[in-house]
């Protein structure tokens, strides 16, 4: 493998990584702070719980986004410094910003979370959670305005053959921006609806198991007490439960709804700025009104697919323009058209510039790797929907208070929590493969600034060599995977653990009790 | 006149002595959970002194990062790239060490949190001497070809002056570390903190001095002396209260050494943000390497909202847990029982 090869590995295993986390943070984030504001405004002790639990959670994720995204920040630099050379003037704006206004705010306001329960006014701790948590929003918003750049290029010129920036609101107000956004963010919580759902499902079942609380005859729940732990607590649980089970529910449907209408916004302007990358989700060769449901390609043949090689077995005419130009009829293009259309405009062959490596002046595919679009553009929404129809179906089971007794319906819900997750690494990657062979993809829908592109090919470190490259691609793979099975050991136990584990104020503590006004330097410790 | 480019490196530096000053101390404290505490209270003291703030101390290291790819992409495309194997060493010590903060306290066995303990120490240790050993390349230079590429080999920014950057930002950090426990703790920690500091604080400044005064030597900068000056000022100060056992003074006199050293540093390497040392032609400077001035006023009212506020709430932050922390405060570890 070449540098430029072992960089994009690198930069996709990363970003997904990250993007493992990312989504759970947002949305779990906000959750929590309208958990804590339910808690403030009622006084209602489920609520507290609630926080507490969900928090810890919340906090064991949170810290490995943060290690991850570490990596992000400097990469461009590293890795792809001709890349940062080129965009640098309108591409480090939006970066720099997300560190000043979101970074800041979102680290500093949580430690003063973590550790300011009890000794933060309550009003002000919980103004404490929502600064952090609507700044990881804020965040998003910044970074997808810098990744919709590299979608579109809009409020640009080539000067000097770099991209200079000349209109600051054209970049922030970016059209690609606007529908991506929202369309992430809703992504982003119905990770965390999905992840609300699976383990408030799996504590109640553990609660019917156990015998705790058992069904009348009428299927109704008869919320029960275990002897062990006593004081009440059990009944308070179980409204956590149940309340949290409901709310993940809820909002994984809304944010079903929200990822398609913004999906719908997207897939149109997709046609517009990127209508190769549409072709490719289709595996459209020729013009065409229909959404395939499955086309197959002859994988026989070696190599990577070719357009003549698909075969559309089953689709739904008219779908696919509905999708992109709200009508049953206009056609949208596919490989065979667009193939020429490109060539004319950006060349067949790279140029033999010096820039391109071993690349100089080979030919340029415009295609991108048809499977990975094809089937992530599918994988994306069929996931989403199926998480969406698991929600209302488990609204519907729980109507009289509790989940059925059925080992396998609790299994399936756990395992379901890992849909959504699915759905958004399948969206990312689907975006950014479907981008290639650019790095920063023409605009081909505004004049003028047409000339503002990168080939990836050119966008890598001339001076890092390969054997740098791979030993950070097997360093930084190897230490997330490793991690990964750290956070997940750690959310089993706390999530095995329940309320109990997210809040030591049950467990004696030496000190508790008596007034001295010193013991309260600490609300919480590491 | 190259009126905003230099007021970016101006803010730049700002943004490195922020990192330096604040994750400064948490970096110590962290190398100091293996090299100072004497047994697991008061490593949970340690850990707890930094708890609350770390994470946004780290902040300024991603800002200044961030900000040099907006302000100057050159600098930052050249530097990181010339550095990736230490980098990545930076990088991959930084999420060991952010992750085991987090994680050490939900270890359930004394193996495990020993050995988060140990990336705590190694993580905070590698961090201190990568970020140094970069700061003090930037300033004194690396081969680079016309394009800005490193030549010569994946080691070849290896010399004195990374080792003596790196040195010289783990000393400062180790000291530095030592001070802040003398205003965040008390007691036994407090009273072997301050014996420490009054000891080693010459010494430990040293390297970092040395750095200041290469660079000034091989710029031949006369406007560089005077913060020079001011540092060395500023170190004598901090030991004579070092060995007065007045531990917040020694802070203060500690910081503005640490500012007026890398304020000597940034001044004598003005206008070069990174020098060549194959051929002076090449260097990256303050006008070849920066963003037009378009982007740079855009940044510029950015950082006039931002930068004051981040102040301010970051502030807020060490006033709100300004209580010392001792030993007694700290609640027995909780273990986590599964209940299902
Ligand atoms: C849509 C959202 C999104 C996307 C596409 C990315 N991130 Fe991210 N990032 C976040 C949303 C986020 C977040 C939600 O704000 C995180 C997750 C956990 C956290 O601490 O904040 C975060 C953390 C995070 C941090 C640590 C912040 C801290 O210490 O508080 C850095 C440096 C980055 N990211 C940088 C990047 C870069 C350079 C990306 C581009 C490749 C990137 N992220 C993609
Ligand atoms: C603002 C955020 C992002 C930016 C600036 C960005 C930028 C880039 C860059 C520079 C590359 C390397 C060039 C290439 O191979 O195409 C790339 C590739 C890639 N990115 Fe993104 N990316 C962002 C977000 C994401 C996210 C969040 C994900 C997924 C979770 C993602 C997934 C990928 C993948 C899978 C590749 C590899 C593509 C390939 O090798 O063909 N990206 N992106
Ligand atoms: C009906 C459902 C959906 C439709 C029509 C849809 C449509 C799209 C389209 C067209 C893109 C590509 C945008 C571009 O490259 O310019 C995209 C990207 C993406 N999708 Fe979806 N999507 C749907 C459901 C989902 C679901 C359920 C999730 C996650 C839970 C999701 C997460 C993502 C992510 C993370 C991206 C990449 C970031 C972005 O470009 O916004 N999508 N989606």
């Amino acid at each position: 493998m070449d540098v430029l090869e072992i960089a994009r590995w690198q930069f996709g295993i990363t970003t997904v990584y990250h993007f493992l986390m990312v989504p759970l943070t947002i949305g779990l984030g906000v959750t929590v702070a309208v958990m804590q504001t339910a808690w403030h405004r009622t006084g209602k002790a489920e609520y507290l719980r609630m926080t507490k639990f969900w928090g810890k959670l919340f906090l064991i994720n949170f810290i490995m986004g943060v290690a991850t995204g570490l990596v992000q920040e400097f990469q461009f630099g590293m890795a792809w410094s001709e890349y940062s050379r080129f965009v640098g003037d309108v591409f480090g704006a939006p970066l720099a910003m997300e560190a000043l206004l979101a970074f800041f705010v979102e680290s500093i306001f949580l430690g003063l979370w973590i550790f300011g329960w009890d000794r933060l006014p309550k009003r002000i701790h919980l103004a404490t959670i929502w600064c952090a948590s609507l700044a990881t929003v804020f965040s998003a918003y910044f970074i997808l305005v810098a990744n919709s750049w590299m979608q579109h290029p809009v409020g640009t010129e080539m000067i000097d053959g770099r991209a200079v920036m000349t209109d600051a609101w054209a970049v922030f107000t970016n059209s690609t921006a606007m529908v991506t956004f929202p369309h992430t963010i809703f992504g982003a919580f119905a990770v965390a609806g999905g992840f609300l759902l699976g383990i408030s499902w799996y504590h109640l079942y553990k609660r019917r198991h156990a015998g705790i609380d058992t069904v009348d005859a009428t299927g109704r729940v008869i919320v029960g007490e275990s002897a062990t732990l006593g004081k009440n607590r059990d009944k308070v649980d179980y409204k956590v439960w149940i309340k949290s089970l409901r709310i993940g529910a809820v909002v994984a449907m809304i944010s079903f709804a929200g990822v398609a209408l913004s999906g719908h916004a997207q897939a149109q302007l997709m046609i517009e700025q990127q209508p190769m990358k549409m072709a490719a989700a289709e595996a459209a060769c020729h013009d065409g009104t229909g959404f395939s449901l499955l086309s197959i390609g002859d994988l026989r043949s070696g190599g990577a697919t070719t357009c003549d090689d698909v075969v559309g077995v089953f689709e739904i005419p008219g779908l696919l323009s509905f999708l992109a130009h709200e009508n049953f009829t206009t056609e949208v293009k596919g490989v065979n058209t667009l193939l020429p259309e490109y060539q004319e405009k950006y060349g067949t062959h790279l140029p033999d510039d010096p820039m391109y490596g071993d690349r100089a002046g080979s030919e340029i595919n415009y295609l991108p790797v048809m499977e990975v679009t094809y089937w992530g553009f599918r994988l994306m929404i069929t996931l989403g929907g199926l998480s969406a129809v698991a929600a209302a179906v488990a609204l519907w089971l729980t109507r009289k208070g509790t989940v059925p007794l059925n080992k396998w319906i609790s299994r399936l819900a756990l395992f379901g929590m890992l849909a959504p997750f699915g759905a958004n690494s399948a969206g990312w990657i689907f975006t950014e493969m479907g981008r290639q062979p650019f790095v920063v993809a023409p605009n081909p829908s505004f004049e003028g600034i047409d000339q503002v592109f990168m080939y990836t090919a050119a966008a890598v470190s001339p001076g890092v060599s390969a054997g740098e490259m791979l030993f950070s691609l097997i360093a930084l793979t190897s230490i997330y995977a490793f991690l990964l099975v750290v956070e997940v050991v750690l959310l089993t136990r706390y999530i095995r653990g329940g309320i109990g584990s997210a809040m030591p104020e049950f467990h004696e503590r030496p000190g508790d009790g008596d007034n001295d006004q010193d013991t309260d330097a600490l609300s919480f410790a590491y | 006149m190259d009126f905003l480019p230099t007021l970016w490196f101006i803010l730049i530096a700002i943004l490195w002595t922020g990192y330096l000053f604040l994750e400064g101390f948490d970096l110590g404290v962290g190398m100091l959970m293996k090299l100072f505490a004497k047994n697991e209270k008061q490593r949970r003291v340690l850990l707890n002194t930094v708890g609350p703030v770390w994470d946004g101390n780290e902040v300024w290291l991603i800002t200044a990062g961030a900000a040099t790819f907006a302000a100057f992409p050159y600098w930052y495309a050249s530097l990181f790239s010339a550095l990736y194997i230490p980098l990545t060493l930076v990088l991959v010590a930084l999420i060991f060490r952010a992750v085991a903060f987090e994680y050490r306290g939900k270890a359930h066995t004394l193996a495990v949190r020993n050995a988060w303990d140990w990336a705590i120490f190694l993580g905070s240790f590698i961090a201190a001497f990568g970020v140094g050993a970069m700061l003090a390349l930037s300033t004194t230079g690396l081969p680079l070809n016309a394009n800005g590429d490193r030549v010569g080999g994946p080691f070849a920014w290896f010399n004195q002056y990374a080792v003596l950057g790196g040195i010289g930002v783990v000393a400062f950090s180790l000291i530095h570390a030592l001070a802040f426990l003398g205003l965040k703790t008390d007691g036994d920690i407090r009273d072997r903190a301050a014996k420490l500091l009054a000891r080693w604080l010459p010494v430990a400044l040293l390297p970092l001095a040395c750095w200041a005064i290469a660079v000034v030597w091989i710029n031949a900068s006369l406007a560089a002396l005077a913060p020079l000056l001011l540092a060395v000022v500023a170190m004598v100060f901090a030991w004579i209260q070092a060995r007065a056992r007045r531990e917040g003074w020694a802070f203060i006199g500690l910081g503005v050494f640490l500012l007026a050293g890398v304020a000597a540093i940034f001044t004598a390497a003005y206008p070069n943000v990174l020098p060549s040392t194959i051929d002076a032609a090449y260097n990256l400077t303050v006008s070849n390497a920066s963003s037009t001035p378009y982007t740079l006023r855009l940044m510029s009212i950015v950082a006039a909202f931002g930068l004051p506020a981040v102040l301010a709430y970051q502030t807020w932050t060490y006033w709100v847990f300004r209580k010392r922390i001792t030993e007694s405060h700290i609640p027995a570890a909780h273990p986590v029982i599964p209940i299902i």
